[in-house]
C-alpha cells in the first residue's frame, strides 16, 4: 500500500492544471466550480448522515462521499439535455447535474415538497420534467431502462445520450448483459458508467467477479471500453467528454468503468466488517477526490487559501438553506396516498 | 361489418395506432418477417420498417425493461411477448418498475406501454407454455390487466390500452386467435375498467373471461332450452375490475358463479366474491357463491390431462346446474 501511495501522489505532482484545463476546455472558473460541486456533495451528504442520526431521516440512505470525482466528472462532461438513470448512490450524480438541494433535502426528510412529494426518498429521488429518469432502488434498475430511453432518442433523431449509471454490483446482474447487447445491435446512444467503489454491500468486486476490471465485459459487446481513475475528477472528465464524443457521432453506446470508494458503509446497517479501517484511511487520505482537487488548484494559485475557506463557508451555508427549506416544509396529507398510483 | 380473426383485430388495432401517432412502435421476438410466433405481427415489417417493428434478441428482461425506458420519455411501446409465461422472465421491469414510476416519482412519470402475451393452455404445449397467470399480474398497483374473449373486444380494448397512460398487460388467448368476429373497420374503443353483460339472465350470474366466455355461452344456450336464464358477465379487464356491473346483476340473479382458466387458489374469482361480500350484493345471494377454477397444478403435456386441468363446457354446465339446484 505504501508503494500506492507514493505512485499516488508522484502522479499528482505531474499535473499541470492550467495546462489540463486548457486541453479540456475547461476555465479556471468551471473548474473552481467542479471543486465547489463537489464539496457540496460532501456536505450535503455529511449534513443527511447526520440529519438521519437525529432520526429525521426515516429508512436508510446510501451515501456516496469519497465518490464525488465520478459524479462531478461525468455530470459536468454531459449536457443538461442529457437524460441520465442513476442507481441507488446517486444523491452524487443528482447534485452535479444541477438538483436543488432544498428540494432533495426536503425528500430525504419525506416532505411534500420534496422533488417526489415524499413517496420517494433518498433511494428515488428523481426529476422526470429535468431528464433526471430517478435513482432505482433495483440493482441494475437503470440498465434495465437504458436501451429503451436511447430507442426514444433515437426514434426522435436528437443528439441527446442517456447516461446508465450502475455499481459494480450491477454487472454481475444478467440485465447488464442484455442491456448492452441491445445497446451494441440497434447502436444505441447510451453511456455505460460503471461506478465500481469496489464493494457490492459487502462483496468485494474481485471475489464475486470472474474477471476484473469489466474490460473484456465490454468487448465482449463491442462496445469501446476506459477504466478510469474515478477519484480524479478531471481525468474523469476528460474520459466522459471522449465517450461522450464517440457517442454523438453515432458509434453508438460507450462503458467507462470509474474505479472509486465509498467511506461510509453501504447503507445505514453497516459496521465496516468486510473491509478494513487502514483500507478506508488509504482512500481518504491518498485519494481523495475534493482533496486532491483543492491541492491543484491551489498549487497552480487559481484558488487562495481565503477562497478555499470562502468556498467551505458558502457551501455550508447553501446547505443549512436547504435543511430549513426542508425542515419547515409541510408533510403531505395521509388522505393523498392513493394518488398517482395511475395517471 | 367484416368478419374477420382475433389475431387480425389485435393486428388492426396496433396498425390503426401506429398510423395515427408516430410514438407507438412494436418491439418482441421474431415479430419481423416471421410475423410473430403466433402470426399477430404479419405484414407490419413491409408497412412500418425495422425501426417501428423492432425486432429483439431472446432477451424478456431487456425487452420489458426497454419498453419501459421508451415509455418514460414518451414514447408508446407495445412489447410482445411470446408466450405469457415468460413475463415470469420480466416481472422486475414490470412491477418494479413500470408500475412504481409515476407513484414513486411523485406523480410526474408516466409509462404508457401495453405488453401483448399469448395465455392458456389448449395448444399441448406443457407446463412452460400454457399458463395463466392473470393472476399475478393482477396484484401490483400500478399495472391495468386486459383479457379480451373475442376479435371485436381485442381491437377496441387493444386500441385504449395503447392510448392509457399507464403500463397495461394485455393477455390474448391462444385458442381465440383463430376465431372469426364481426369487428368494425373504423377506429373504436373500448373503456378499461368497464365489463360487458354478454348475455342477460335471471337465475345466475357467471363471471368469465378469455377462452371461458365462449365455453360459457355455449352453456347457456343449451341450458336456455331448458328454461334456466343464465347472466355471463365478461369483466374485459381484470384490472381494473368492474364490480358494479358483477355486482348489479348478482342482486338481480342471487346467484353467483366465476369462472376462469387461471388456477385457482390466489384466483381473481376470490377478488370478485370479496367485492360481492363487500357489498350490498351479498344480502341478495340465495346460494354460496361458486368457482371453477384451473387445477392447482401445472399444465400436462396429454390431451386427456390438458383438458382436464382447466374447465371445460361439461364442467360448467354441471356445475350451474347444481348451483341452480340448490345443491350447495
Amino acid at each position: 500500500m505504501e508503494n500506492w501511495k507514493k505512485e499516488e501522489f508522484d502522479y499528482y505532482e505531474t499535473i499541470d492544471v492550467h495546462q489540463k484545463g486548457e486541453e479540456l476546455g475547461l476555465s479556471d472558473e468551471r473548474m473552481i466550480e467542479m471543486y465547489r460541486t463537489m464539496l457540496k456533495i460532501r456536505f450535503f451528504e455529511e449534513m443527511a448522515d447526520k440529519l438521519y442520526a437525529l432520526g429525521k431521516v426515516h429508512g436508510t440512505m446510501h451515501l456516496s462521499a469519497g465518490q464525488e470525482g465520478v459524479a462531478v466528472g461525468t455530470g459536468f462532461a454531459v449536457k443538461r439535455s442529457d437524460f441520465m438513470l442513476n442507481h441507488h448512490r446517486g444523491h452524487g450524480h443528482f447534485i452535479a447535474s444541477g438538483a436543488d438541494l432544498g428540494k432533495m433535502m426536503a425528500e430525504f426528510l419525506g416532505k411534500d415538497t420534496g422533488y417526489c412529494r415524499g413517496r420517494g426518498g433518498s433511494m428515488h429521488i428523481a426529476d422526470v420534467t429535468a431528464n433526471n429518469l430517478g435513482a432505482n432502488g433495483i440493482v441494475g434498475g437503470s440498465l434495465q431502462l437504458a436501451a429503451g430511453v436511447g430507442i426514444a432518442i433515437k426514434h426522435r433523431k436528437t443528439d441527446q445520450l442517456v447516461l446508465t449509471l450502475f455499481g459494480d454490483g450491477a454487472a454481475n446482474e444478467g440485465i447488464f448483459h442484455e442491456s448492452l447487447n441491445m445497446a451494441r445491435i440497434w447502436n444505441l446512444p447510451v453511456l455505460y458508467l460503471c461506478e465500481n467503489n469496489q464493494y457490492g454491500m459487502s462483496a468485494n468486486v474481485n471475489r464475486v467477479s470472474a474477471k476484473t476490471p469489466f474490460r473484456d465485459r465490454a468487448a465482449a459487446y463491442d462496445i469501446p471500453y476506459i477504466l478510469a481513475d474515478g477519484n480524479d475528477v478531471l481525468g474523469m472528465y476528460e474520459h466522459t467528454k471522449k465517450a461522450v464524443e464517440s457517442i454523438r457521432s453515432g458509434n453508438g453506446p460507450y462503458f467507462i468503468e470509474a474505479s472509486t470508494y465509498r467511506y461510509f458503509g453501504h447503507s445505514k446497517s453497516d459496521r465496516n466488517l468486510y473491509r478494513t479501517k487502514d483500507e478506508i484511511e488509504y482512500w481518504k487520505t491518498v485519494k481523495d477526490p475534493i482533496d486532491r482537487m483543492e491541492g491543484l488548484l491551489l498549487k497552480a494559485d487559481i484558488l487562495t487559501v481565503e477562497a478555499v475557506k470562502q468556498i467551505h463557508e458558502e457551501t455550508v451555508q447553501e446547505i443549512d438553506a436547504a435543511v430549513k427549506f426542508a425542515e419547515e416544509a409541510p408533510e403531505p396529507d395521509a388522505k393523498d396516498v392513493m394518488e398517482w398510483v395511475y395517471a | 361489418m367484416p368478419e374477420i380473426t382475433y389475431r387480425e383485430a389485435i393486428r388492426d388495432a396496433m396498425v390503426t395506432e401506429m398510423r395515427r401517432d408516430d410514438t407507438v412502435f412494436l418491439m418482441g421476438e421474431d415479430i419481423g418477417t416471421y410475423g410473430g410466433a403466433f402470426g399477430v405481427s404479419a405484414g407490419m415489417l413491409d408497412e412500418f420498417g425495422p425501426e417501428r417493428i423492432l425486432e429483439t434478441p431472446i432477451s424478456e428482461l431487456a425487452i420489458v425493461g426497454a419498453a419501459t425506458g421508451a415509455a418514460m420519455v414518451g414514447m408508446k411501446p407495445i412489447a410482445e411477448l411470446m408466450f405469457m409465461d415468460f413475463i415470469l422472465l420480466a416481472l422486475e421491469p414490470l412491477m418494479n418498475q413500470a408500475a412504481k414510476a409515476r407513484y414513486m416519482f411523485g406523480g410526474k412519470a408516466t409509462v404508457p406501454m401495453v405488453i401483448r402475451m399469448a395465455g392458456g393452455s389448449g395448444t399441448g404445449a406443457a407446463a412452460q407454455h400454457s399458463q395463466s397467470l392473470e393472476n399475478i399480474l393482477m396484484t401490483i398497483p400500478g399495472i391495468k390487466v386486459v383479457a379480451p374473449s373475442n376479435p371485436h373486444d381485442a381491437k377496441g380494448l387493444l386500441i385504449s390500452a395503447i392510448r392509457d397512460p399507464n403500463p397495461v398487460c394485455f393477455i390474448e388467448h391462444k385458442l381465440l386467435y383463430k376465431v372469426k368476429g364481426e369487428v368494425p373497420e373504423d377506429e373504436y374503443t373500448i373503456p378499461l375498467g368497464s365489463a360487458e353483460v354478454k348475455r342477460e339472465g335471471t337465475d345466475l350470474t357467471v363471471v368469465t373471461s378469455g377462452i371461458m366466455v365462449s365455453k360459457t355461452m355455449r352453456v347457456a344456450e343449451k341450458l336456455a332450452a331448458e328454461g334456466i336464464s343464465i347472466e355471463v358477465i365478461d369483466p374485459r379487464t381484470l384490472r381494473p375490475l368492474d364490480t358494479a356491473t358483477i355486482n348489479a346483476s348478482v342482486k338481480k340473479t342471487g346467484k353467483l358463479l366465476v369462472v376462469h382458466e387461471a388456477t385457482k387458489i390466489g384466483g381473481w374469482a376470490g377478488e370478485v366474491f370479496a367485492a360481492v361480500s363487500e357489498s350490498d350484493a351479498f344480502d341478495y345471494l340465495d346460494a354460496p357463491m361458486r368457482r371453477l377454477a384451473g387445477k392447482d397444478c401445472p399444465i400436462p403435456y396429454n390431451r386427456l390431462l390438458e383438458a382436464a386441468a382447466v374447465p371445460q363446457e361439461a364442467d360448467i354446465e354441471t356445475e350451474i346446474r347444481a348451483i341452480i339446484s340448490n345443491a350447495y
